[in-house]
């Protein structure tokens, strides 16, 4: 027989196969290895970084004139590179003293002229998240008088109106408060544009790491910034790979060859559990899965409708089978631990109140609706549940499932039945969800007010915007937090949003990786507290 | 487009005559209409997909004016066609434009995923050529009795099994249970960047840079995903094997052959196989092509960063700069192995040159 028999070649792998080596068995005492799936990264620069996995790194990399201490987060906010600050009698101006002696990882001074240009950029640059400081009425023409460092250690803010001291500091430690290094990314900078091409793929903070690297939809590397002014961090190097299979993050997490797994599905989060070399943490985040009903589409402006809906969704059985351990209960718009939470869950299924509410309206057995998901398991899965009990309740319920980006044109065109989505807040105040929920100050088409959720649904809704306002403006945190239980209670009773659940994420870690903290409903993932 | 594709007439050695540059000249005219023709089509599958490239790049939270700014900013509010000749025309200056979802240019995002599904593709095609072809040879030289059965299982198996499934299994036993060999991703994270890279090829890269421990390293994480997409042409390669040997076997010059005195191996191996190569050129190079395209479930199973993953993540978010230079790519290597298959037809088959 020839020499490339079947035989040779099988021993041949097998030779390779054996002499290869495995893996290292357990990763450095002073590095983190994360298993993340992070392919929804567009951009690095803070001005434009909008989704959750940048939210993560740029939280690591940046710091903040106000900021959260991640072992402590219900506390608020507390001071960050600003050491203090100041708000005038009237309310409109907050001065900020620049805390002295902090470095840029690049090794320059971070001084209230850094903030000036990261915050004015931030305005300048018009991307998505820019509406959470134009919202203070900051604008092309009149950041020069309203953003303006007045020496090397005092910024001035100005905003147009009186806004809740609370509102306008929370909006600060969102991503887009971040405070760049002004000389680095001007020494970047490409036809005016603030160093926002170099920023996209690069960072220039001054926060506890660095980025080493980044390759799009495989890895990033972070590397400790050994002058960083808060701690010292025990991780010296951070590497997050993008691993988008549950099981595979779980093998990788059950050999040792990571720390961490942060997108286990309920099968693996159990097998993790069950493991005594490994171990889950929960956190409460931010993220709320609802139902809206367009107003456009008859019957589905019937409030009777609307109520029949509500009533006819199996909240309880979803989180108990379907979405085991990764979401709870929760009708309010505001997510749990935000100021002005509502615990109140004053629907549960009751499919013969449905029926008896269509029948009062006249569409017992006649109403047909299509509902749009996004083509995801766990959305599938709730649509599938709901459209069971739909059914049930004598609705007859079409679903289209749709890719993310698909739904969503559908959806800011005003021309779903149903949509059936989720909502994260975009910066730690109760205004970032009632400004999309409740609040719509012109239901017209041309409005296009598309990045608001009552908007897209056509509710119109004079009075709870008028109330949305009030809340936002109101100095007295007690009151504030009144103001939005009180409309939240309304808006679970009349919107033809069926707000169903807020999200738990769960991670897998190694039993020695301790203080990991995920960020709960307000911020994101912190790196520099973990100890191993 | 064909594989099999031409086989042009003529005598005398291949590019050494005028023959041969027309030759090359008629491969470029080819490709270039080629490309052109799948950039059309590709391009118009992106515009009329009902996906909002917008949204894409914006996001959900985005304001109307940010969207329309952005939209402007895409060159998205001119007719497609200009959008189309727009785009030609920076492709043939080198520009494939930018990626919407890594900000990188297409071009070196090309430069970093195409590598890696070469090399898994490669190493999975000299798997499957190794085994299958012995195997399919093994099947048609004992037709009908055991070694057949035992070979015509294992490819029903390989056929039939979810390639997903099997890359999980693989991975539960031979790294969970076993620890044979490494995990998902193309190298342990700590030896990510120590090799410069040149081919973008790890494999390769690593022993230009002479550092042994990321060969090995490399090594043991190729082997799994290889072998998985490895048995699935090993199906292919060994069943097509076994019908071409069974055909050439009834054929009265093996008979002769045998009545000569030639050896059986020599017949089998020899003068059979030999004969057999000429269309297993084909069928390997399909397969080979087929693996080149990326292949995306074992890539997500093996977080292995290809052009599969690549391209069909562009694809649903609708990032149409990243879509067609992918396409561009798999374009070539089309092209390339179609050209590939000629030159080894006239290497193999004496009539064809």
């Amino acid at each position: 027989m020839s020499k490339f028999s079947p035989a040779w070649a099988l021993g041949m792998l097998a030779a390779v196969t054996l002499t290869a080596p495995a893996s290292f068995a357990d990763t450095p005492k002073d590095t983190l290895v994360i298993a993340a799936t992070i392919d929804d990264i567009v951009s690095l620069d803070p001005a434009e970084a909008f989704e959750f996995s940048g939210g993560d790194l740029l939280r690591n990399t940046y710091d903040h004139l106000v900021e959260f201490n991640p072992l402590d987060l219900a506390a608020g906010y507390q001071p960050g590179l600003a050491e203090s600050w100041t708000v005038s009698e009237d309310g409109k101006t907050f001065t900020f003293k620049i805390r002295d002696g902090i470095k840029f990882q690049s090794g320059n001074p971070v001084t209230a002229e850094d903030a000036e240009f990261s915050l004015r950029r931030a305005v300048l640059l018009e991307k998505t998240p820019s509406f959470i400081l134009t919202q203070f009425g900051f604008t092309k023409d009149n950041i020069e008088d309203t953003i303006k460092a007045t020496d090397a250690s005092t910024l001035v803010i100005t905003t147009d109106k009186v806004y809740a001291q609370s509102f306008v500091l929370n909006c600060l430690t969102a991503t887009i408060g971040s405070i760049v290094d002004k000389k680095v990314a001007m020494e970047h900078e490409k036809d005016g544009d603030f160093g926002y091409e170099w920023l996209k793929t690069n960072t220039a903070g001054s926060g506890a790491y660095a980025l080493k690297s980044w390759k799009a939809n495989e890895s990033y590397v972070l590397d400790v910034n050994p002058d960083y002014w808060r701690a010292t961090p025990a991780m010296k190097r951070v590497f997050v790979r993008h691993i988008a299979e549950s099981a595979s993050q779980r093998l990788l997490l059950e050999k040792g060859d990571i720390d961490v797994a942060r997108n286990l599905t309920p099968e693996d989060i159990a097998a993790v559990a069950a493991n005594g070399d490994l171990k889950v943490d929960e956190d409460l985040r931010g993220r709320i899965v609802y139902m809206s009903l367009n107003q456009k589409k008859a019957p589905l402006n019937d409030p009777k409708v609307i109520e029949a809906v509500k009533w006819a969704v199996d909240y309880t059985g979803m989180t108990e089978t379907i979405l085991r351990g990764q979401y709870r209960v929760h009708q309010a718009f505001l997510p749990l631990t935000y100021l002005g939470e509502l615990k109140d869950q004053p629907y549960t299924l009751d499919i013969a109140k449905a029926k008896a509410l269509l029948a009062e309206a006249g569409h017992a057995d006649d109403v047909a609706v299509k509902i749009n998901v996004r083509n995801e398991p766990s959305y599938m899965a709730m649509a599938q549940a709901i459209q069971g009990s739909l059914t049930e309740a004598g609705i007859t319920v079409e679903l289209t499932p749709m890719t993310g980006k698909q739904s969503l044109g559908e959806y800011r065109a005003r021309e779903h039945d149903i949509y059936l989505g989720a909502w994260g807040p975009d910066y730690p105040d109760p205004h970032t969800n009632a400004d999309t929920f409740a609040h719509n100050p012109n239901n017209a088409d041309e409005a296009k007010l598309t990045g608001k959720l009552a908007w897209r649904n056509s509710w119109d809704i004079p009075e709870m915007t008028k109330q949305t306002e009030a809340a936002v403006q109101e100095a007295d945190r007690d009151k504030r937090a009144e103001m939005y239980r009180a409309i939240q209670k309304e808006h679970q009773m009349t919107s033809p949003f069926v707000v169903m659940f807020q999200k738990i994420e769960q991670t897998g870690l190694r039993k020695d990786v301790e203080n990991l903290v995920t960020g709960s409903a307000i911020s994101a993932v912190y790196y520099w507290t973990v100890t191993k | 487009m064909s594989l099999a594709g031409s086989r042009p007439g003529g005598r005398g050695g291949f590019l050494s005559s005028r023959q041969g540059l027309l030759k090359v000249g008629r491969v470029l005219a080819t490709l270039a209409v080629t490309l052109l023709g799948l950039l059309l089509i590709t391009f118009l599958i992106g515009r009329v997909m009902p996906i909002d490239p917008v949204l894409a790049v914006v996001g959900d939270r985005a304001s109307n004016e940010v969207y329309e700014a952005t939209r402007k900013a895409m060159g998205l509010d001119q007719p497609i066609i200009v959008q189309f000749f727009t785009y030609i025309g920076e492709v043939v200056r080198g520009d494939f434009g930018t990626s919407l979802l890594t900000s990188r240019p297409v071009i070196e995002d090309i430069a970093r995923v195409f590598p890696a599904t070469l090399e898994l593709a490669t190493v999975a095609t000299l798997l499957g050529v190794s085994l299958g072809i012995p195997a399919g040879v093994m099947a048609a030289v004992h037709q009908g009795r055991w070694p057949d059965h035992v070979v015509r299982l294992v490819g029903l198996f390989g056929y039939s099994m979810p390639i997903f499934w099997l890359g999980l299994m693989g991975l539960l036993i031979f790294y969970g249970k076993l620890d044979w060999v490494a995990g998902p991703g193309r190298l342990d994270i700590f030896f990510e960047d120590v090799v410069p890279q040149v081919t973008g090829v790890i494999l390769i890269d690593s022993l230009l840079a002479g550092d042994f421990e990321v060969f090995a390293n490399a090594l043991s994480h190729i082997i799994l995903p290889a072998s998985v997409l490895g048995y699935y042409s090993l199906a292919y390669i060994s069943r097509m094997t076994r019908s071409f040997m069974l055909e050439q076997l009834a054929q009265e010059y093996i008979t002769t052959a045998r009545v000569k005195g030639v050896s059986e191996a020599r017949v089998i191996w020899g003068h059979a196989l030999g004969n057999v190569m000429v269309p297993l050129i084909t069928v390997i190079a399909l397969s080979y092509a087929s693996l080149l395209e990326g292949s995306v479930l074992t890539e997500i199973v093996f977080a292995w960063p290809g052009i599969g993953f690549y391209i069909t993540n562009a694809l649903l978010s609708a990032d149409m700069n990243a879509v067609l230079g992918g396409t561009v790519v798999v374009g070539i290597v089309f092209v390339g192995l179609n050209l590939l298959s000629d030159i080894l037809y006239r290497v193999f088959d004496p009539r064809a040159r």
